[in-house]
């Protein structure tokens, strides 16, 4: 017989002090979003816009180029085919914004084109350190929910900050919403939210629910909450990693800055 | 169809040429009808493709039918897990089929607008949807009960419903409602681009990019006849046995927390967890993704660092196995649960671990090898007991398998190129090509059709071992009670998605 308690013990603390100490995030070498810097973009050449699956990268009529990271899956295309290194990878996968328009990058400082922001819910002080969350897939490949369950191995150890999942949405303050939003999952969505006592707040979480992503749209998929359920976080990310959600609870937490601006990583 | 072979066949013979090739239900796992799916033709038509498997180490027969006047007799009273196929070309293609023993939506459920979507080019707004319930049998009693559960569930959860109808703790009968998540993901391919693909089919199920990948790009390659570079095809296998050994651990962190060991649930994710970080470090991404491509990889890998972190890990997870096997109250909830013949197995079309669990000796690394699996030596572990227990001891063998077959690949791995987009070969003179490969939960194929420039693709079908598996699961859950739901399922391993599309 096998003394299970022993054995766990034996195997020492393996939770890292990340985020609220100095320690391993778990990330090393993963990728994030990619880098735009369109300075260095060629007159004339649309390499990015074709071979994004997406349609993240857009350009303008005047030969501008534009990226949306709510659509954006860091599938690393753009990369790959970009002659100038205008898009480069990087390790910036803490992309949680309040603000949607913050995902679409522009000149930083300037004012999203389509009004100016609105002003986002603050979670009540009581949740900040007692957060309890209704996961929903709307019709993710399953990737967004293995990271989450990623969050409750020793490693993450959500439980530590505060933060719970909780079977019934009666008890949730949180709607955490991975997938595109299928048409078979559009009332469970909102029956879901609807079962939820205010104050309640939503994240979407991954591109699919950003955004669409991949699958959204055609005859089965929504585009991603927008225009559905009213969103209080967006993180994009295919699948974003565990280190990439629990940043991003704790910037609906007021606990950590919200970093990205103008589509842009502010580095601290 | 590279590399089938083919046969055209009439509507009206397509039942007795079944019969002439496979006259017995003689449970040859190596004989017997892998899928099916529809196309639309140019002509406005369709054309339905039957995929028969003749043995190990044979090619696969495609059997290609054109519906007479858009019907066709259902092979589900002679096959029964090509009921789904059926149901599933009725859905998405109109297709009528004659006889069928349950004439129900599957894939579009109860209430989606009448409109059959693979027909038509994709729409700008979705179908129009109204919730109905599914047709499940009357169940008439004062003392039974009927449970639905989900599409919501409990804890992190893929959406799927699942209704029991059961009295006291015995089930009646139980109906998995799946296809919430149904996303159209087969029409996405349409139009799509080699490049784009790719990364689609990394994200039909998440956890199985990497077998989703690799047939994709095998079908590819054969309709083009494009041969990989040897060090491609070296690094496939590491990565496709990395998803394995990814995958299998989860499994047993999983079942673990159903059989409420806290220590050996923590345990097991945490060296899933440890994978994982293997994965994110040797690929950028953590499922082990944009790594291949059609043709070979997209870059290469640095392998250096690889056989030390293995090593670090093995002895853990050796230890671990192990200690499950020893704890008595572990064993005493999966033998004897969840019990799947040989017979049902066969019938139903289950795959993978799941019918090698039942005395079914099948696995495409070994059968039909693609990749770099030709050249190593492969041990396929096999059970009989068909029980949860039986399932486990598959996985927990395949751990040791993989690690075996990383040691191999690393050792013959050579420095080289690791792309070319030359035909080697002549390409299929209908642009069309089948691929498989063996992922965690069994058997998986894709076949690729492309438009006469071979630009674009006209249809890609895609067959998740989930999709096979999820069909077999009732026939496990029947007769069996509650307490036992959560860990059969659990030894079952499916994924949704997957099977949803």
């Amino acid at each position: 017989m096998i003394n299970w308690a022993w054995f766990g013990l034996r195997s020492g603390r393996v939770t890292t002090p990340w985020p609220e100490d100095p320690g391993d995030d778990g990330q090393k070498g993963v990728y994030g979003m990619p880098r735009f810097h369109p300075a260095r973009c060629e007159a004339g050449c649309s390499d990015c816009v074709s071979a994004c699956p997406t349609g993240a990268i857009t350009q303008s009529p005047e030969g501008r180029t534009g990226i949306d990271y709510a659509r954006c899956i860091s599938c690393q295309r753009c990369t790959e085919v970009c002659p100038t290194g205008a898009f480069e990878p990087s390790a910036e996968w803490a992309f949680a914004v309040r603000d949607r328009a913050d995902l679409i990058f522009r000149e930083a400082g300037s004012e999203p084109t389509d009004g100016p922001k609105p002003t986002p819910r603050r979670v009540p002080r009581e949740l900040k350190r007692s957060l309890h969350i209704r996961h929903l897939d709307a019709g993710s490949c399953n990737g967004c929910e293995s990271e989450l369950e990623a969050l409750l191995n020793p490693f993450y150890n959500l439980h530590r900050l505060g933060i719970f999942f909780t079977p019934s949405p009666r008890f949730a303050d949180l709607l955490l919403v991975t997938g595109p939003v299928t048409i078979a999952m559009r009332e469970p969505l909102l029956r879901t939210y609807e079962a939820m006592p205010e104050p309640r707040f939503v994240m979407a979480t991954g591109t699919c629910a950003t955004g669409g992503g991949i699958a959204g749209g055609g005859y089965a998929c929504h585009q991603g909450l927008q225009g559905i359920l009213p969103v209080d976080l967006w993180l994009p990310g295919c699948p974003p990693n565990p280190a990439a959600i629990l940043d991003a609870l704790l910037v609906l937490l007021d606990r950590r800055p919200a970093r990205v601006q103008c589509g842009q990583l502010e580095t601290p | 169809m590279r590399p089938c072979t083919a046969r055209i066949v009439s509507a009206a013979d397509l039942l007795a040429t079944l019969g002439e090739l496979l006259p017995t239900r003689d449970l040859d796992p190596h004989r017997r009808l892998r899928m099916a799916y529809a196309r639309k033709m140019r002509d406005g038509g369709l054309e339905v493709l039957y995929c028969l498997s003749q043995g190990a180490g044979h090619p696969y027969l495609m059997l290609r039918v054109r519906p007479d006047g858009n019907r066709l007799p259902s092979l589900a009273n002679r096959f029964p897990f090509m009921g789904w196929y059926e149901r599933e070309m009725h859905d998405l293609f109109g297709l009528d089929i004659d006889g069928h023993p349950e004439p129900y939506p599957l894939v579009l459920h109860e209430g989606a607008a009448h409109v059959h979507p693979m027909l038509q080019a994709p729409p700008d707004l979705p179908i129009q949807f109204a919730e109905a319930p599914p047709r499940v049998p009357a169940m008439i009693g004062p003392e039974i009960q009927r449970l639905p559960f989900g599409p919501v569930r409990a804890d992190i959860a893929e959406s799927a419903q699942f209704l029991f109808f059961y009295i006291g703790e015995g089930i009646l009968h139980y109906h998995p409602r799946l296809f919430y998540k149904h996303r159209g993901m087969e029409q996405r391919f349409e139009g799509s681009s080699l490049p784009t693909g790719a990364i689609l089919s990394e994200r039909i199920s998440g956890t199985d990019s990497v077998a989703h990948a690799l047939a994709y790009c095998q079908a590819c390659e054969i309709a083009l006849g494009w041969g990989p570079p040897r060090r491609a095809v070296w690094i496939r296998v590491i990565l496709a046995e990395l998803e394995r050994l990814t995958n299998h651990l989860h499994y047993f962190g999983a079942l673990a927390k159903m059989t409420t060991l806290k220590v050996a649930d923590a345990q097991g994710h945490w060296l899933e967890e440890q994978v994982r970080q293997i994965n994110g470090a040797l690929t950028g991404s953590r499922f082990l993704r944009g790594i291949l491509c059609v043709g070979g990889l997209r870059r290469d890998l640095d392998l250096t660092s690889l056989p030390v972190a293995l090593d670090a890990i093995e002895a853990d997870v050796t230890l671990y196995l192990g200690k499950l096997d020893d704890t008595r109250s572990y064993l005493d909830r999966l033998i004897g649960t969840g019990r799947l013949t040989r017979e049902i197995a066969f019938d139903q079309g289950a795959t993978g671990p799941v019918e090698r669990a039942s005395g079914m000796d099948r696995d495409l690394r070994r059968d039909l090898p693609y990749s770099g699996y030709s050249d190593l030596r492969i041990e396929i572990p096999m059970q009989s007991a068909g029980d949860a227990w039986a399932r486990a001891c598959i996985r927990r063998d395949e751990i040791r398998v993989s690690l075996t077959l990383l040691r191999q690949c690393l050792e013959l791995i050579e420095p080289g190129p690791i792309r070319t987009d030359q035909a080697q070969s002549d390409p299929d003179p209908e642009g069309e090509g089948l691929g498989w490969s063996e992922g965690t939960r069994g058997a998986l194929y894709y076949a690729v059709h492309y438009d006469p420039k071979r630009e674009i693709f006209e249809r890609v079908k895609i067959k998740d071992p989930s999709f096979s598996n999820w069909r077999v699961f009732p026939f496990t859950v029947e007769d069996t009670n509650l307490m036992d739901y959560a860990i059969n399922e659990a030894s079952f391993g499916l994924s949704i998605a997957g099977a949803d599309r």
